[in-house]
């Protein structure tokens, strides 16, 4: 189990969330959503130490630093020339030296292969779009093997089959890994159908830390997305949020 | 094909990309070769491969007198010094475009060029007036070296101050680089016209001023500075991904380029003091490098530091082979043949 405790986070002088206590389970996924200005990045950076307050984060309860934490920002695009192996070597840059261990060449093949990007393994990310270079970073940050990994909207430049894919695959390393994933999301139906437990941030606040079920009732989402929302279940159960627009 | 096959395939045309790299610095390496000998053998009197073979064998102290003094006396410090100053500015070059993110920085953004200038105009004015105990000949690269190190001490205290973004060390370096270009303004404005001719021959930058003490003196700094930037190999190329995605890889990128900023002013301060400015070598190497091995600062930066050795060889060579009697400085030849390599490199440039 992680431990998290946050300060009260600041954007400048406004203050975006006030103070909370998290608990991750190990190999979970958690989906943090909110409305747009929630604070569901700023909570991120915080988590990864990017910011000016600092989390402090426990295991078992044994403080951690930062390099446990892995993290992705919203923001991604690569313009070097790099290939996509070099770019997820990277990931553990901290263990290269002028030659490159054959045993790491080895996985990072190997987790390439399992995100589905075999045959861009060579390819330069500055040729790839934006979908792709989001999966390639997301793998990147694997291969980092963090213990917990915060990542500020995952799946925001993927496709459909990419984006159900790379969250199947996501939770999968998370339960092998133990790894605990946190990940901002503003599709509630895939935080519904992917994520163990789901946050819900709004008015500066945690407002609910929850199962999917348990998060995402009708009067929250109305509440806090101003959407009439219609929840139902799909053919695996799973909880289907579609927004309506308020009349 | 199975997943497997595909992955074996990237995998081997990743490894054939990394041998092709290795290979282009191998043939860089050949080329400079090749130059050296060329700049040797170059110059109002010409010498044979023969001869220069014969002449190196027989040493300083050899039968040949005149041909061992031409030798060691004066080509051969020039060419070691165009190799360390050329390698010097192209991996200055490199770093500075890598931390500043910025295709247009150069050795000399941060305004070392100009404090080196006001320095070297300084010394040349008032020359033994300063008092400082040095040689005479060593003057005018002591306080080039000097002035480059306070412009330095100012950019650094800023970046302290206010963060090493790259816009925060741009604008300080711009600051800093107007400030001592006035500074320089103002001691040529005062200077008579023959010490005047004299700052104006300095600042053109030519490898005529090198010596034996000169050629170690910033050997020597260039040296020191190799093992730092081996360290800094994979978080330079790291940094290449962009502010935030080197940062959430855990690097402390404003730590990273104050330590980077510093080994650039040395290498910098070590070429513009004994050479004067020469200027293009540190902006076009790095283009050239990236274009031929890609963004990997393990083969981009001795890549980058080859082709500045390449363009200074080679500018010595033509400032040598255009006027025999008196070589052009090649500070004035690498600012002339600059533009059109810089327009040549971008337009071949497909950036891949």
């Amino acid at each position: 189990m992680f431990e998290i405790t946050l300060p009260a986070l600041r954007r400048g002088r406004s203050l975006v969330l006030q103070p909370m206590e998290l608990r991750l389970p190990a190999g979970s996924l958690t989906g943090i959503v909110g409305p747009n200005g929630a604070g569901k990045s700023t909570l991120l950076r915080a988590i990864a130490g990017l910011s000016p307050e600092r989390a402090i984060l426990r295991r078992a309860g044994r403080v951690l630093d930062r390099a446990a934490v892995g993290f992705l920002p919203q923001s991604f695009t690569v313009r070097a020339n790099l290939s996509v192996l070099d770019c997820v070597l990277l990931g553990r840059r901290e263990g290269l030296g002028w030659s490159v261990p054959p045993a790491m060449i080895a996985q990072a093949r190997d987790i390439l292969g399992r995100f589905g990007l075999a045959e861009l393994a060579a390819r330069g990310m500055n040729t790839l779009s934006g979908g792709q270079q989001q999966r390639v970073l997301l793998v990147q940050r694997l291969f980092r093997n963090p213990q917990l990994l915060a990542l500020d909207e995952p799946t925001s430049a993927l496709d459909l089959h990419h984006q159900l894919g790379a969250l199947a695959a996501l939770r999968t390393h998370a339960r092998q890994s133990g790894t605990a994933v946190i990940a901002a999301l503003h599709d509630l139906t895939l935080a519904a159908r992917f994520c163990d437990r789901v946050m819900v941030l709004g008015e500066g606040r945690l407002i609910c830390h929850d199962t999917p079920e348990g998060a995402l009732t009708p009067e929250r989402v109305a509440t806090h997305w101003c959407v009439t929302p219609e929840l139902l279940r799909d053919r695996d159960a799973c909880l289907v949020v579609v927004p309506h627009t308020v009349e | 094909m199975s997943v497997q096959d595909r992955l074996d395939t990237s995998v081997r045309a990743w490894r054939a990309r990394s041998a092709r790299r290795g290979a282009a610095v191998g043939a860089a390496l050949l080329l400079l070769i090749g130059l050296v000998l060329a700049d040797l053998m170059t110059g109002p009197s010409a010498m044979s491969p023969g001869t220069l073979w014969q002449t190196f064998l027989a040493g300083p102290q050899g039968a040949d007198r005149a041909a061992a003094a031409i030798l060691f006396q004066i080509r051969l410090p020039q060419t070691v010094m165009a190799l360390i100053v050329g390698g010097a500015l192209g991996l200055a070059g490199l770093m500075m475009q890598t931390i500043l993110a910025n295709p247009l920085a150069s050795p000399f953004t941060l305004g070392f060029s100009a404090a080196a200038g006001f320095g070297a105009a300084l010394a040349i004015m008032f020359g033994s007036a300063l008092a400082v105990p040095v040689p005479g000949w060593l003057l005018t690269p002591a306080c080039a070296f000097v002035a480059t190190l306070s412009a330095t001490a100012l950019v650094w205290l800023v970046a302290r101050l206010k963060g090493s973004q790259p816009e925060v060390l741009v604008l300080a370096g711009i600051a800093v680089l107007f400030f001592f270009q006035s500074l320089q303004s103002l001691v040529q404005f005062m200077a008579s016209p023959e010490v005047l001719q004299q700052i104006v021959f300095w600042l053109f930058g030519s490898l005529l001023k090198a010596n034996w003490t000169a050629v170690k003196t910033a050997g020597v700094i260039v040296a020191l500075c190799l093992p730092l930037i081996a360290r800094e190999t994979w978080a330079l190329t790291t940094l290449r991904m962009g502010e935030a995605n080197a940062e959430s890889l855990g690097l402390d990128t404003d730590a990273l380029r104050r330590r980077v900023f510093l080994i650039t002013a040395a290498l910098t301060a070590a070429a513009v003091s004994f050479t004067g400015t020469i200027g293009f070598v540190g902006l076009i190497a790095p283009h050239v490098a990236r274009a031929m091995v890609g963004e990997d600062h393990r083969f981009a930066l001795p890549f980058a530091a080859l082709t500045g050795a390449l363009i200074l060889v080679s500018a010595s060579v033509v400032s040598k082979l255009l006027s025999s009697g008196a070589a052009i400085p090649v500070g004035i030849v690498t600012a002339v043949a600059g533009i059109p390599m810089l327009a040549a490199v971008i337009l071949t440039h497909r950036g891949n």
